[in-house]
């Protein structure tokens, strides 16, 4: 007797190890609610609709398996000769439309609740380009582009030289865009190369990112956390390298971190100042350019230069780098319509300076030419 | 007398024989499936684990958007065209299609368009890389130099189609043998008849969104550009107006497929007939009024957020009469299981579940947390492999004897089967898991948490690729040396072919017109 309830307790200590392994599974295999209050709703009516279609699955599939069943040849070698049902018909065509009614009801509320952006507390603009994300907070002069921060390293496994990914691979960026919660904060989303789109599953929000034009979209998180997200509109080579992290934090942490970044962008003011006083030298430059120029312009024209034929031009010798400054300039600080983005704000002076000089020395373009952050100042007061 | 024909090449290069232009969209198409399957091949193998081990995201943006094309234009619409032409001239009592010289053109403009569309992977700058949904202005300002080719290669698709929808459409009306009224009609010849409607109407939009794109790209309009007055989003609408009905014409030969199969081997009448008809005609009227589903997250207004959810709700209606007069019809039949039946059945249970995928989509307020995820990958991979291309092979195993008088081996077709169901399920039923938990579709690396899904997608699809090369051994050896096929090979078949040809059926029939009660 002892035996058996020990058995028994056995299988069912196992058991319930199995059933929390399986239900962690199943937080994995489906849609998170999230944290927001339209989150959660849009989780509960997944889940209404994921049940139903089960329901209905289980209704039709089981008459299928029956027939399959009871009704095959061995068993049932005469077939019935009915081949209409006018009642049935009508049985049929009436149940479904009164399940599309009951579903309907919620998802009509909550889409007109999602799709209520007006009354916000504070605007963020984003702003999707290849391959980044830039946020500009309307009510405060902050503004900040957000780049993926897991290194290359981490994903060409074709050396296979076996880096590790961390736990936030490919979900992690430099900058994270920070609200404050308890706050409806408004996000107009637009793009400026081609269509990309802005989603953060924890909080339901995914809105198209579309140049030359702003949509509008909203969240109001109640709880502090960091909520992570991808671009999911394709939007070329790097399509699947644009994350997008939201911290939530709360208001006196944000009114903290408002002034930290005012601080910050005073301190880039001065530290812009002095690279323009200072004395720049071709070595100088050059340094800076490399760095600047593997970090921000090599993802396309390449390391050597080189480019990509048919998608992003070569640098060396080429037109631009090796003709009138000027055009170089207008090129990197302001873009181009041909696909080139616009550096002038995700640069300092000093680095647009050095990238500029680095593209007309380095590769053999051997120029010989320098522009200084004076110059690139002189340029954009000429804009 | 009536089985002589030409020889040699020039016998498939001028032919005008519905059966032979039939099997030469059969063959092309099946040659695409596996040109497209390799590609579906490169992708599960990078996406087999995270990072990047095998093409760079270049190539991997070019694969997704090929294996897109060709899949759509070169394997499953030629395959649903090649049994058109292959059966409904049988199924109505019909000497050939109505215009066999068009005929043998819409075939032979294909290889031409294909051709141009791959040799873009040896251009500068690779094939397209833009998506098969090509949206502007990823295909027009940053789209690579061959994507005037793939314009030019969609040109020529689109002429195809449209011919041949027109010889459907023109034989189906007047070359009825007598006594066979339209409501007399196969339910095949039935949903190619309305399929052809749809090709007709949209294909020509397809040809006027790639036009608009040309122009943009080298004769200075703007229709997709913000800069130059144009709309973006104006593009999804129009390629959507086109995407969405092509969708269906994807589907509705395979409905008229099971159709045909489920009774026969149910020994039972197709239940609801004249349901079934009104049903596949409902299910074409509102695709055209449905399409901006695909759109949700452009920032349309809620009243046509609304408008287009409810739409897309209703599909389900007509749809679902569909699947339950296909459960009637074997409901107190007497069932037996060949291989044509198991992929009908097959396709039934796995359209039905890629259907009510479809319908969690159409939900608007959720499908702003499906939309352009895995979630999404796999409802169209249901509804399109066990969907339409389970409908084409369940065809070719039906009317083979038919086609060639050989009989496969009903082993080999059971294995065939049992294969691609395990495999087409550990493929994509998964996707369904990557997408709710978050992994957005096209991209070539992703975190940890959706690896587990990753990897069984990628063994489901090595094994689901191995299966339909198998398939083809399978009916290269019922060809080569399958045993004789009877007249009527299935004991509960009905129409004109099975009860009016010998099999093989000859090279010419009905020449002088069956008669029909």
């Amino acid at each position: 007797m002892a035996i058996r309830r020990k058995l028994i307790a056995g299988i069912a200590s196992s058991l319930s190890i199995m059933l929390s392994g399986a239900v962690q599974a199943v937080a994995e295999m489906n849609m998170r609610p999230g944290v927001t209050e339209t989150s959660i709703e849009a989780y509960e009516l997944h889940m209404l609709v994921v049940w139903v279609m089960v329901a209905i699955s289980f209704v039709v599939f089981g008459a299928m398996f029956y027939s399959f069943i009871f009704h095959r040849k061995s068993k049932h070698p005469t077939p019935a000769t009915f081949s209409h049902s006018t009642k049935m018909e009508i049985i049929w065509t009436t149940i479904p439309v009164l399940i599309l009614i009951y579903l309907t009801i919620p998802a009509v509320s909550l889409l007109i609740k999602m799709e209520d952006a007006s009354d916000p507390e504070m605007s963020i603009q984003i702003t999707g380009s290849q391959w980044k994300w830039h946020y500009k907070y309307m009510d405060q002069d902050i503004e900040f582009f957000s780049n993926l921060a897991t290194p290359r390293e981490q994903f060409e496994d074709f050396n296979a030289d076996g880096q590790t990914k961390g736990e936030n691979y490919l979900l992690e960026v430099d900058n994270e865009m920070v609200i404050p919660i308890n706050t409806k904060v408004r996000f107009l989303v637009t793009a400026e190369d081609v269509i990309h789109s802005w989603w953060v599953p924890e909080i339901a929000v995914k809105k198209d990112a579309i140049p030359g034009f702003i949509n509008e979209t909203w969240t109001n998180i109640p709880t502090p956390g960091t909520y992570r997200g991808q671009c999911t509109e394709l939007c070329g080579k790097d399509h699947g390298f644009m994350p997008i992290v939201v911290k939530a934090v709360s208001k006196e942490n944000f009114a903290k971190w408002v002034a930290s970044k005012d601080a910050e962008r005073l301190a880039a003011e001065e530290a812009a100042a002095v690279a323009v006083a200072a004395s720049w030298d071709l070595d100088k430059l050059m340094a800076l350019g490399k760095t600047a120029y593997d970090a921000k312009c090599a993802m396309c024209h390449q390391v050597d230069g080189s480019g990509v034929a048919g998608a992003f031009p070569a640098l060396k010798g080429s037109v631009i780098a090796t003709g009138p400054v000027a055009a170089h300039m207008t090129m990197v600080v302001d873009g181009s319509t041909g696909g080139m983005q616009a550096f002038g704000k995700q640069l300092s002076d000093a680095e647009l300076a050095a990238v500029i000089t680095y593209e007309r020395n380095a590769w053999g373009n051997n120029t010989g030419d320098t522009v200084t952050p004076a110059d690139i100042q002189a340029f954009k007061a000429g804009n | 007398m009536s089985d002589h024909h030409p020889t040699g090449i020039t016998r498939w290069l001028y032919t005008t024989n519905h059966k032979d232009i039939g099997s030469m969209y059969l063959w092309f198409s099946f040659i695409m499936f596996l040109i497209g399957g390799a590609m579906a091949m490169v992708i599960r193998a990078e996406l087999y684990q995270p990072g990047l081990q095998f093409v760079q995201p270049e190539f991997f943006n070019q694969m997704t958007t090929m294996h897109g094309l060709i899949m759509v234009f070169g394997a499953v619409m030629p395959s649903m065209v090649g049994l058109a032409n292959w059966l409904i001239p049988m199924m109505i009592g019909a000497p050939d299609m109505a215009l066999p010289r068009m005929n043998n053109w819409s075939f032979w403009i294909l290889p031409f368009a294909f051709t141009l569309l791959l040799s873009s992977f040896l251009m500068e700058g690779g094939a397209p890389n833009f998506g098969w949904t090509f949206y502007a202005p990823l295909s027009t300002t940053y789209g690579p130099p061959s994507t005037d080719f793939f314009i030019l290669g969609v040109h020529m698709m689109g002429i195809s189609s449209i011919m041949g929808a027109i010889n459907v459409i023109v034989t189906v009306f007047n070359m009825r043998a007598p006594g066979m009224t339209l409501m007399k009609m196969p339910l095949f010849v039935w949903t190619w008849l309305i399929t052809a409607f749809l090709l007709i109407m949209v294909m020509p939009v397809l040809a006027g969104t790639v036009t608009m794109m040309l122009t943009d790209r080298h004769f200075g309009t703007s229709f997709f550009d913000a800069a130059g007055g144009g709309d973006p989003v104006m593009f999804q609408h129009i390629f959507w107006f086109f995407g969405h009905p092509e969708v269906y014409i994807m589907i509705l030969p395979a409905f008229g497929v099971v159709s045909e199969i489920i009774p026969a081997f149910s020994r039972k009448k197709l239940f609801g007939y004249s349901s079934m008809v009104y049903a596949t005609a409902s299910i074409a009227l509102l695709s055209f009024i449905v399409w901006a589903h695909h759109m949700f997250a452009v920032g349309m207004p809620v009243a046509g957020e609304l408008f287009f959810m409810i739409a897309t709700m209703l599909i389900a209606v007509p749809t679902g009469v569909k699947v339950f007069n296909w459960v009637a019809t074997m409901w107190q039949g007497s069932l037996t299981f060949e291989t044509p039946m198991l992929f009908s059945i097959a396709f039934v249970i796995l359209f039905t579940i890629g259907g009510f995928s479809g319908v969690m989509l159409a939900m608007a307020p959720v499908d702003f947390q499906y939309h352009d995820t895995y979630f999404v990958v796999a409802h169209f991979h249901y509804v399109l492999f066990p969907g339409a291309i389970f409908g084409t092979t369940a065809a070719v195993y039906y009317w083979l004897p038919k086609w060639t008088g050989k009989m496969y081996n009903e082993t080999s077709g059971k294995i065939h089967f049992w294969l691609s169901m395990i495999f087409v399920n550990l493929t994509f039923f998964p996707m369904h898991f990557s997408g709710l938990a978050g992994m957005p579709r096209r991209i070539p690396d992703y975190n940890m948490m959706f690896a587990d899904f990753n990897m069984w997608a990628s063994i489901g699809a090595f094994g689901l690729g191995l299966t339909q090369v198998y398939f083809l051994v399978t009916i290269i050896m019922a060809i080569r040396g399958g045993k004789k096929a009877d007249e009527k090979q299935w004991d509960g078949a009905t129409g004109l072919e099975w009860d009016a040809l010998p099999s093989p059926a000859p090279y010419h029939t009905f020449s002088t017109p069956p008669k029909v009660d």
